[in-house]
């Protein structure tokens, strides 16, 4: 049977069809692959290198070439977009680093949760789930009214006797405000006085701003629902004999946790660390509901950025020049996740696969 | 001594298997315990919002943690209504979500049947691309966008709002996977009867994919209903806003709203509804991880 319908395919009428009835059903996404993203990059990528102000069509005379002027306009030329784009980098690294691990651990904790055999677990998984279906804009003004002045948080923290910040309107940096706890107010000279892309290393040291802290918040908020539902897949991927095992040589709930479940959800973890690292690069509506990038630009993000360079201050090569920095940023990120969580005893594809097939009945 | 210990060994069991079992309780009780404080945390910002879009704007500020407004009021729901254009930017979200998403049931599955049942050169490259695709972080790609929705004369009209959106690589992805999973016999038959390529596509294998077209539709009608950034970078002029645009310039004061919190938190509401209903109608579905509706 197989053999025959495969000789009925080979022959050259059918395949004739199925060449013509193929390129037709990927016709429609290619053309829009095409004309949608593969010639847009193009076309920025020249504006990147020119000097088009918005007049016309970047392809026409209004646009000249000028080579790399605008990355080293971001990156070497110091001045107020220097400045502006340094600060958008350490506001949105700090971001990245509060974000993801947390995202990823409240993630994982509320999976381990729900994976468990409880009444009403269904509820849970909704409860969790559901901040993820909701809207950015619908979302970012339910934090904006939570976190306002006199909002639901700070009246909250007045029950417990203490007085909250103005979050969103608070442009010092969390660092900042424990050192000065601590009685440190200002800096050393050496982190005064030195700068890299604008920005003093002690305001590069300042954490993320207490404005900042509420965009991290709402994304793990936001995110861990959807996160917990991938890790929530691959907990019910490990075989519950293997657990069961484990109980019956007593181990602890933690030793079973650290030693057989997280070196089994591995793959996982990585794809949600990669994730987590793309989005949190990448945030832009939040910053444009919310607060525009203010308190002092503490929620300046290169996004925002980008799009306030290029459509409010019509800088275009330079606003496309952020957008392809901040390509290379989120590859370099992912490429380096890639490489830390690799397993110790990682083989690399092509050996992996002749090691699975040793009597070497590749097909 | 040695009676002793012979004689103490059973009831030490008993005790330890009464304290395992008390422990198990105990442990039970606990993590209720911590499930219903988180999910505390969950929820309430959401009853917050319903509660205070009934509220007046002082009441709103005075008491932003009580959940009984006083006065209740749909004032808030009334201004939408007759002070903002929120019917057109509902009417906008409508008509770009729809098109949105019904064109990328159709257009993915169209490819995703090509890319794995239909056999010509050139299709490992074109699944390829269609892969790398998918790895472009979308906000690179709003100022190329606008590049090119400008040059094709689509900007400010509902065609480059909604033609761009259907560059959906991971639905072509996840169409292509699961017309892999089904028996390539059921179209033997159907082929061998004579029946053309697009008739074996359309009225025998796509009804049978149906979890995997629910699926694209969910994603896709979440997605453009919540999309903002597209929307600003596509069009300018009030009467194409959508609901997002829109209701992110109520949020930032623009259409002179102020801090009138119910107001805001009333057309967040209101926004979240359409997907709310889609989530919970399609719950089983998108939170069953078994089944695969969603997937690494």
């Amino acid at each position: 049977m197989v053999a025959s319908i495969t000789t009925r395919l080979r022959e050259p009428g059918i395949r004739g069809h199925e060449a013509a009835a193929g390129w037709l059903f990927l016709a429609p996404v290619i053309v829009i692959l095409g004309l949608f993203l593969v010639l847009p990059i193009a076309m920025a990528v020249w504006v990147s290198f020119s000097d088009w102000t918005g007049n016309g069509s970047p392809l026409g005379a209004h646009a000249h070439w000028v080579g790399l002027a605008n990355y080293r306009h971001l990156l070497t030329t110091p001045g107020l977009d220097q400045n502006n784009f340094g600060t958008s980098l350490r506001n949105n690294l700090y971001y990245v680093l509060f974000v993801v691990p947390v995202q990823t651990a409240v993630a994982l904790f509320l999976a381990v949760l729900v994976n468990r055999r409880v009444k009403l677990v269904g509820f849970f998984r909704t409860a969790f789930y559901f901040p993820s279906v909701t809207s950015s804009v619908a979302i970012t003004i339910l934090f904006l009214f939570l976190f306002s002045p006199t909002g639901v948080i700070n009246k909250l923290l007045s029950y417990l006797g203490a007085t909250g910040p103005s979050w969103l309107y608070d442009p010092r940096g969390l660092f900042h405000v424990v050192l000065g706890q601590f009685g440190v107010h200002s800096p050393p000279s050496s982190l005064a006085n030195g700068f890299f892309l604008g920005v003093s290393y002690w305001d590069w040291l300042s954490g993320p701003s207490i404005a900042m802290c509420v965009f991290v918040l709402m994304a793990v908020f936001t995110t861990s629902g959807t996160f917990m539902l991938l890790f929530l897949a691959a907990l019910q991927n490990i075989d519950d004999s293997i657990n069961e095992a484990s109980a019956l040589d007593g181990a602890t709930e933690w030793r079973k946790f650290r030693h057989i479940t997280v070196p089994m959800i591995r793959p996982t973890i990585f794809t949600v660390v990669t994730l987590g690292l793309i989005g949190t690069w990448q945030v832009f509506d939040q910053i444009y509901v919310g607060t525009k990038g203010s308190p002092l630009n503490t929620t300046l993000t290169p996004a925002f950025l980008s799009f306030n360079q290029s459509f409010n201050n019509n800088e275009w090569g330079v606003g496309a020049a952020i957008a392809f920095i901040l390509f290379a940023i989120i590859v370099f990120f992912t490429v380096v996740t890639r490489l830390a969580t690799r397993s110790p005893d990682h083989v690399p594809r092509r050996r992996r696969f002749l090691k699975a097939q040793p009597g070497g009945s590749a097909p | 001594m040695s009676s002793a210990t012979a004689a103490g060994r059973p009831s030490t069991a008993l005790r330890s298997e009464a304290s395992a079992a008390r422990r198990r309780r105990v442990g039970k009780l606990v993590s209720y315990g911590v499930l219903a404080a988180i999910a505390i945390i969950y929820v309430f910002p959401f009853v917050i919002a319903v509660v205070t879009s009934f509220k007046t704007d002082p009441d709103a500020t005075q008491n932003p943690l009580s959940l009984a407004p006083s006065p209740a009021t749909t004032g808030a729901f009334r201004q939408l209504y007759q002070d903002q254009d929120f019917l057109l930017w509902l009417k906008n979200s409508a008509i770009v979500t729809l098109s949105v998403t019904f064109l990328r049931v159709f257009l993915d599955s169209l490819a995703g049947y090509a890319l794995a049942r239909l056999r010509f050169r050139g299709r490992g490259a074109a699944f390829a691309t269609i892969v790398a695709v998918m790895a472009v972080p979308g906000v690179v790609l709003l100022i190329p966008k606008f590049l090119m929705i400008r040059q094709l004369g689509m900007y400010d009209t509902y065609y480059g709002m909604i033609i761009p959106l259907l560059v959906d690589a991971a639905g072509v992805f996840i169409m292509k996977n699961f017309f892999e999973s089904i028996p390539i016999s059921v179209e033997e038959s159907a082929r061998i009867d004579g029946a053309s390529i697009f008739r074996i596509y359309w009225s025998i294998v796509l009804p049978m994919a149906r979890p995997a077209l629910v699926t694209i539709f969910i994603l896709s009608f979440q997605g453009s209903w919540n999309e903002l950034a597209h929307f600003i970078i596509s069009a300018q002029s009030s009467g194409l806003n959508t609901l997002t645009k829109g209701v992110a310039q109520l949020a930032s004061g623009q259409l002179g709203v102020g801090n009138r919190y119910p107001l805001k938190l009333a057309a967040s509401v209101l926004m979240t509804i359409p997907v709310a209903v889609l989530f919970f109608v399609f719950q089983r579905r998108i939170m069953n991880v078994s089944s695969g509706a969603v997937k690494e």
